[in-house]
C-alpha cells in the first residue's frame, strides 16, 4: 500500500482555488519532488500535507489513516523550511531538542539522539552556537538535523536550497540524497529548480496552476512529457518548439509542415496524429545539428555562447520561434548568419497545438 | 527572568490548550486577545458610553440609577453665556475661564515650544561635538514627573528663591512670582515648555536626519547659500514632521494638567486653571461632586481631541505614503 | 588643557570657528544650564538646614555653623569670629543674643561672659550636608510606605501590561481571523480617547469594581494601553511566520509558541515598552490622585504633592523627598537614555 495518498485534494481561499484536486500516491521510501513555476501551488500542497494549511476538500492519508483533522504536530512529519526557520534565540542544541522536549522524550534519549544526528550531519562542533554565528550551509545542516532528530515518518522540504550559493547547493543536494539513502524515509521535496528535481527525485510531480501536470520517474517525464508545459519545464536548456500542421500521415511516417512552409518528414509510429491537424513539434537542443546540406529548416543566429568544450547557438526561426542548438566542441558560426538545422529523428515530441497535449500513442 | 516565569507559563499552557479544544477554535487568536479586550472594554470603551450617560443626567449621585435624565441641561448650563469672550457673563464662569486659559496656554506653549524645539533640533543636527550628550541634556526633563518639575521651579521661584536673589543682586525688582496672575500664567507656560520640549526636539531631529545628505550636497553644488538651502530644502522636507509635531503638541497641550496643578494649584484665583483641572475639581475635588458638568465638559474636550487626532492620523498617513 | 581647547574649538574641519559655531555652542551651553542647573540647585538645597534654606540671598553650597562644647552649657554653642571691637581677632562662642548685642564666651575660659556688638561677629562655618533632611523622611513621614506603594504599582502594572499587551499583539500580528481589522480599529479608537477625558466614568467603573482607593484601582485600568499593543505588534510582524510553523511542526502548543518563541524574539521591543511603562507608572499623577484617597495608599508623587500643600511641611524635607522621587528616574536615564529616547520617539509619547 502506498505510504502517502492524496485524494482529490483541494484548497480554496474564498472563491480562489489554488489547489484544484490533486491525486497522488507516494510509496514508502520514495523521494518525491514537487516542481513547478512560482505560484503553481507546490508549497501550499506541501503545507497541506504537513498540516500547517487546512484542506478545503478531499483527503490526505498517511500510512492508511486519514489525517485531515490531525494537527501538524501529530502527523509524524518533519519539515525543513526555505528560510531554515531556526529559532534565533536558541543554541543549535536547543534547536534540535525543542521538538523532542515538546514530545516529552526522556532526557537520556534526547541526548543520544542529538549525539547521533549531530555526528551524522557533522554539526557536533556547532551545538553551542547560536544560528546567527553559522554560515548558510551550516544553518541548512542544523535545519535538516532538527527534522532528522525527530525520526519522522515523512520528511518535508520546502525549497531548502534556494538561499544557498550555487556551489553549496550542489554539495547539499548530494548530502540530502545521501541522507535519503541512509534513512530510507519517505521524503517530499519542493523546488522550482528542475535540475534539483531531475537529480534527486525518485518521482517528480510537475505542478502548474494548482494541478499535477505529470507525475512519474524523472527520465520518463524527460523522455515522454505529457504536454508542452512539462516538456518545456523539464530539461535545460529548455526544449525547442516549432508550430505548424501535419501534412501526409501514414502508420509509419508523418509529414510536418512548419508555419513557414518547410516540410519535414519523420519516420515514426509513436504518435497518433490526425492528417492536417495543427500540431507543434518539440525537440531538445542537443537533438539538433547544424547542416547546410538539405536542412529541415533555416534559423537566424542572434547569439552564441562558446564554452570551449561545448557551444550553444541561440537562433530564431523565420516565424520568430526561439531555437537553441547545443553543439559538442566549438563552432565558427557568427551572429546574424542564417544557418540550416536538422532534427535528430529519434527524439521527437509532437503536441496538439490547441490543447498542448502530447500526441504520443498510449502504450 | 524567563526561567523564573517558566513554571507559571507551563501552568497557563494547560487551560489554554483545553480552551482551544473545548471552544473548537481553529486558531487561538481570541484567547490571546481576551484579557486585553476585557481591559479595553471595561476601561476604554465602556467609559466613553458612560460618559455620555453622565453628561445627560443630573444631581450629585454617583450611580446612574440615582441620576435623573436632564437632557442637554448640562451642556446648556456650560454654554450659557452672554458673551463667550467674557467668562464673568457666563453661568459657569470657571468653565469659561478654564477654556480661555487653556486656549491661551496651548497657543503660547505650542507655538514657543515647537519654535524652540525646531531651533534646538537644527542646532543638534549640525556637525557638533558630543551630540549624544547634548541631545540627552535637552531630553532629560521629559523623564521627570510633573510634581517634581513643579517643585523644582517652585523652589527657584519662591519669594526668597534663587531667582529673586539674583535679581536683587543685580539691583532689579523682585516679585512674588506665583502670586501674580500674569507671572504665574507665564511661568506655567515656561515650565510646561521646559518639561516637554525635549520630546519634540527628538522627533524633529529624527525628521532632520531623515533628509538625505546628498540633497544638501547637490544644493551646495548648485551654489545655494546656507540660508537658501534651509528655506528651500530643510523646511519643505521637514514640513510633514513639523505638522505632526504641531498637532501632537496641541493634543497634549489642551490636556495639560498635572504639572500646572502641582505648580500653582490653578491659582492665583483661577488664573492658571486649565480645562482638565476644571473637570477634576468639578467632578472629584469639590463637594458636592458634580459629575454631570464634568462629564459634559470632558465630552466637549473629547470632541476637540478626536478632531485633532483625525488630523494627525491623516497627516501620518500622508507621511507614510509619501 | 590644550587638548580640551582643541576639542572645544575643533569644528567644520577647517580648524576655524565660524561665527555660527559660536552661536551653536552658546545655545547649547545655555541649554545645559537651563536644563540641569534647576535640578542641581534642588539637589544642593536638599542638603541644607532649614535655617540655611531661609537665608536670603541663598548661598550655593550647604553650610553649617561650627559649634563647640563649652563647660557649664548643656547645648553646643555656635562659634563666631570677632571682626571688630574689643575682642577683635578672637574666636568666641555665643550664649544668647540680646538686642543688638550678643553675650559670648571664650571656650578656653568658660567663666567669663563677654558682650559683643552683633555687627562685629562673623559665623565660623564649614561645608556640611544636612543629611537629617533625608533621615527625617523615614522617621517623621511614612516615606517607606509611599515608596513601597509606588514600587508595587509600578512593577505589577508593568508586568500585567507587558503580558496582556504582548498577548494581544501576538494575536493581531500572527493570526488571520475574522474581526482582526475591527479589533485593530478599536485599538486605534482608544488612542483617540485619552484617559483624561473619561475620568468621571472611569472612576465610577473602578469604584463599582471595588477598586477605588486601592492600589489595584491604579494598576488595572491602565494596563491595556493601545500604545503598547501597537509597538509590540509592529515588532512582531517582523518575525518570520516560518519560525512559528517550525515550532508547530515541533509539537509546540500555541501558548508555548507565544512564550518560548515570540516573547524571546520580541525582547528588544518588550524592553523598550517596559522602560516606558515603568516611567509612566512611576510618574503617574492624575489617575492616582483621583483613585487614591487615603494617605496610606498614596504613591510618592501624591505624597509629594500633598506635602507641598501642608503648612507644617518644611522645605528641607520636601526638597529631600523630591530628590528621592527624582533619583530612580535619573539613574534609569543615565543608563538607558538612548533606548528611552528611541522608544518615546517611536511611540509618540504616551
Amino acid at each position: 500500500m502506498s505510504h502517502l495518498v492524496l485524494k482529490n485534494v483541494k484548497k480554496a481561499y474564498g472563491e480562489l482555488e489554488v489547489i484544484k484536486g490533486v491525486n497522488m500516491e507516494i510509496e514508502q521510501g520514495d523521494f518525491c519532488v514537487f516542481v513547478g513555476p512560482s505560484g503553481c501551488g507546490k508549497s501550499t500542497l506541501l503545507r497541506m500535507i504537513s498540516g500547517l494549511e487546512s484542506i478545503t476538500d478531499g483527503t490526505i492519508s498517511i500510512g492508511g489513516a486519514v489525517v485531515n483533522d490531525v494537527p501538524a504536530a501529530d502527523r509524524g512529519l518533519a519539515m525543513v523550511f526555505q528560510s531554515y526557520a531556526l529559532y534565533p534565540h536558541m543554541s543549535v542544541r536547543q534547536n534540535l531538542t525543542f521538538g523532542l522536549e515538546n514530545m516529552r522524550t526522556s532526557k537520556a534519549e534526547i541526548k543520544t539522539k542529538v549525539a547521533k544526528v549531530s555526528k551524522m550531519l557533522q554539526i557536533e562542533e556547532l551545538l553551542d552556537r547560536k544560528p546567527k554565528a553559522l554560515s548558510g550551509g551550516q544553518r541548512q545542516r542544523v535545519a535538516i538535523g532538527r527534522a532528522v532528530v525527530r525520526e519522522p515518518a515523512v520528511f518535508l522540504f520546502d525549497e531548502p536550497l534556494s538561499n544557498l550559493d550555487a556551489e553549496l547547493r550542489v554539495e547539499m543536494r548530494r548530502e540530502i540524497a545521501k541522507l535519503h539513502h541512509d534513512l530510507q524515509n519517505t521524503m517530499i521535496y519542493v523546488t522550482h529548480d528542475q535540475v534539483e528535481a531531475m537529480t534527486m527525485a525518485d518521482k517528480i510531480a510537475v505542478l502548474r496552476l494548482g494541478q499535477v501536470e505529470q507525475f512519474g520517474r524523472p527520465l520518463d517525464i524527460y523522455n515522454h512529457p505529457n504536454n508542452i508545459f512539462v516538456a518545456g519545464f523539464i530539461g535545460s536548456p529548455r526544449m525547442n518548439f516549432v508550430a505548424g500542421r501535419a501534412g501526409e500521415v501514414s502508420a509509419s511516417d508523418i509529414e510536418f509542415i512548419t508555419d513557414n512552409g518547410e516540410r519535414i518528414a519523420f519516420h515514426t509510429s509513436d504518435f497518433d496524429v490526425p492528417a492536417n491537424a495543427k500540431v507543434t513539434i518539440g525537440f531538445r537542443p542537443n537533438h539538433l545539428s547544424v547542416s547546410q546540406d538539405k536542412p529541415d529548416f533555416k534559423v537566424k543566429v542572434h547569439g552564441t555562447e562558446q564554452l570551449g568544450g561545448e557551444s550553444f547557438i541561440y537562433a530564431k526561426t523565420l516565424k520568430d520561434e526561439a531555437i537553441t542548438v547545443h553543439l559538442g566542441g566549438q563552432t565558427d558560426i557568427t551572429l546574424g548568419t542564417e544557418v540550416g538545422v536538422t532534427i535528430h529523428r529519434t527524439h521527437l515530441q509532437i503536441f496538439d497545438t490547441e490543447t498542448g497535449k502530447s500526441l504520443r500513442r498510449r502504450a | 527572568m524567563l526561567m523564573i516565569l517558566e513554571p507559571i507559563m507551563r501552568v497557563i499552557e494547560v487551560p489554554m490548550k483545553f480552551l482551544q479544544t473545548a471552544l473548537r477554535l481553529k486558531n487561538p487568536a481570541w484567547l490571546f486577545l481576551f484579557p486585553n479586550l476585557v481591559l479595553f472594554g471595561l476601561f476604554a470603551f465602556l467609559p466613553i458610553l458612560v460618559n455620555v450617560a453622565y453628561a445627560l443626567t443630573g444631581s450629585d449621585g454617583i450611580l446612574l440609577s440615582d441620576r435623573p435624565y436632564v437632557g442637554m441641561q448640562n451642556f446648556t448650563d456650560l454654554m450659557a453665556c452672554e458673551s463667550y469672550l467674557d467668562p464673568n457673563s457666563c453661568k459657569d464662569d470657571l468653565f469659561w475661564r478654564a477654556v480661555w486659559n487653556t486656549v491661551w496656554f496651548t497657543t503660547l506653549q505650542v507655538g514657543l515650544m515647537v519654535g524652540f524645539a525646531l531651533i534646538t533640533a537644527l542646532i543638534l543636527n549640525r556637525d557638533i561635538r558630543a551630540r549624544g550628550f547634548f541631545r540627552a541634556v535637552f531630553f532629560f526633563p521629559v523623564l521627570l514627573s510633573p510634581v517634581v518639575v513643579a517643585l523644582i521651579w517652585k523652589w527657584i521661584l519662591q519669594r526668597e528663591g534663587i531667582l529673586n536673589a539674583w535679581l536683587d543682586g543685580l539691583g532689579l525688582e523682585t516679585f512674588n512670582w506665583l502670586l501674580d496672575r500674569d507671572w504665574a500664567f507665564g511661568w506655567s507656560v515656561f515650565l510646561s515648555i521646559w518639561a516637554h520640549m525635549g520630546f519634540y526636539t527628538l522627533i524633529l531631529l529624527a525628521g532632520l536626519q531623515a533628509i538625505p545628505r546628498d540633497v544638501y550636497e547637490a544644493a551646495m553644488m548648485d551654489r545655494a547659500s546656507p540660508w537658501r538651502a534651509f528655506r528651500r530644502i530643510t523646511l519643505p522636507l521637514l514640513m510633514p514632521t513639523m505638522l505632526v509635531v504641531l498637532v501632537l503638541a496641541t493634543i497634549k497641550g489642551v490636556q495639560t494638567f498635572e504639572e500646572v496643578y502641582a505648580f500653582t494649584g490653578g491659582g492665583p484665583g483661577s488664573a492658571t486653571t486649565l480645562i482638565i483641572q476644571y473637570v477634576y475639581e468639578t467632578g472629584f475635588a469639590g463637594a458636592p461632586r458634580l459629575f454631570g458638568p464634568a462629564a459634559a465638559a470632558s465630552l466637549l474636550l473629547a470632541f476637540v481631541l478626536v478632531v485633532l487626532t483625525v488630523i494627525q492620523l491623516w497627516l501620518n498617513r500622508k507621511n507614510v505614503d509619501g | 588643557m590644550a587638548k580640551v581647547m582643541s576639542f572645544l574649538t575643533r569644528t567644520r574641519g577647517n580648524g576655524k570657528l565660524h561665527w555660527t559655531d559660536w552661536l551653536t555652542y552658546g545655545y547649547l551651553l545655555l541649554g545645559v544650564l537651563l536644563m540641569f542647573l534647576p535640578v542641581i540647585w534642588l539637589g544642593l538645597s536638599s542638603f541644607k538646614t532649614d535655617a540655611e534654606l531661609e537665608r536670603f540671598p541663598p548661598r550655593i553650597l550647604p553650610m553649617a555653623q561650627e559649634t563647640v562644647e563649652v563647660e557649664g552649657y548643656d547645648d553646643p554653642l555656635p562659634l563666631y569670629q570677632i571682626t571688630g571691637g574689643d575682642y577683635a581677632g578672637r574666636t568666641l562662642a555665643q550664649i544668647r543674643r540680646i538686642g543688638l548685642n550678643a553675650q559670648m564666651v571664650d571656650p578656653t575660659n568658660p567663666t567669663e561672659r563677654l558682650n559683643v556688638n552683633i555687627d562685629d561677629r562673623q559665623a565660623v562655618e564649614h561645608f556640611a550636608l544636612a543629611t537629617e533632611n533625608y533621615s527625617e523622611l523615614f522617621a517623621r513621614f511614612n516615606f517607606l510606605k509611599f515608596f513601597w506603594n509606588s514600587v508595587f504599582i509600578t512593577s505589577v502594572a508593568t508586568i500585567i501590561m507587558l503580558t496582556v499587551n504582548a498577548m494581544a499583539a501576538f494575536a493581531l500580528s500572527k493570526y488571520q481571523f475574522k474581526g482582526r481589522m475591527v479589533v485593530l480599529g478599536l485599538v486605534i479608537g482608544t488612542l483617540m480617547i485619552p484617559q483624561t477625558v473619561v475620568l468621571v466614568p472611569l472612576f465610577l467603573i473602578t469604584k463599582e469594581l471595588n477598586m477605588a482607593d486601592s492600589l489595584w484601582g491604579v494598576i488595572i485600568p491602565g494596563a491595556a494601553t493601545p500604545t503598547g499593543v501597537f509597538l509590540l505588534r509592529q515588532y512582531m510582524l517582523t518575525i518570520p511566520d516560518e519560525i512559528l510553523d517550525a515550532a508547530r511542526m515541533d509539537k509546540a502548543s500555541e501558548w508555548k509558541i507565544f512564550w518560548r518563541i515570540i516573547v524571546p524574539l520580541s525582547a528588544p521591543a518588550i524592553a523598550v515598552l517596559a522602560i516606558l511603562a515603568i516611567m509612566w507608572r512611576w510618574n503617574d499623577f492624575l489617575w492616582p490622585l483621583i483613585v487614591l484617597t487615603s494617605t496610606d495608599n498614596f504613591t510618592l508623587q501624591l505624597a509629594l504633592n500633598s506635602f507641598q500643600g501642608e503648612l507644617n511641611t518644611q522645605w528641607s524635607n520636601l526638597l529631600a523627598m523630591t530628590m528621592l522621587v527624582l533619583l530612580p528616574i535619573a539613574c534609569v536615564f543615565v543608563f538607558l537614555q538612548k533606548y528611552i529616547a528611541t522608544g518615546i520617539a517611536s511611540t509618540g509619547g504616551k
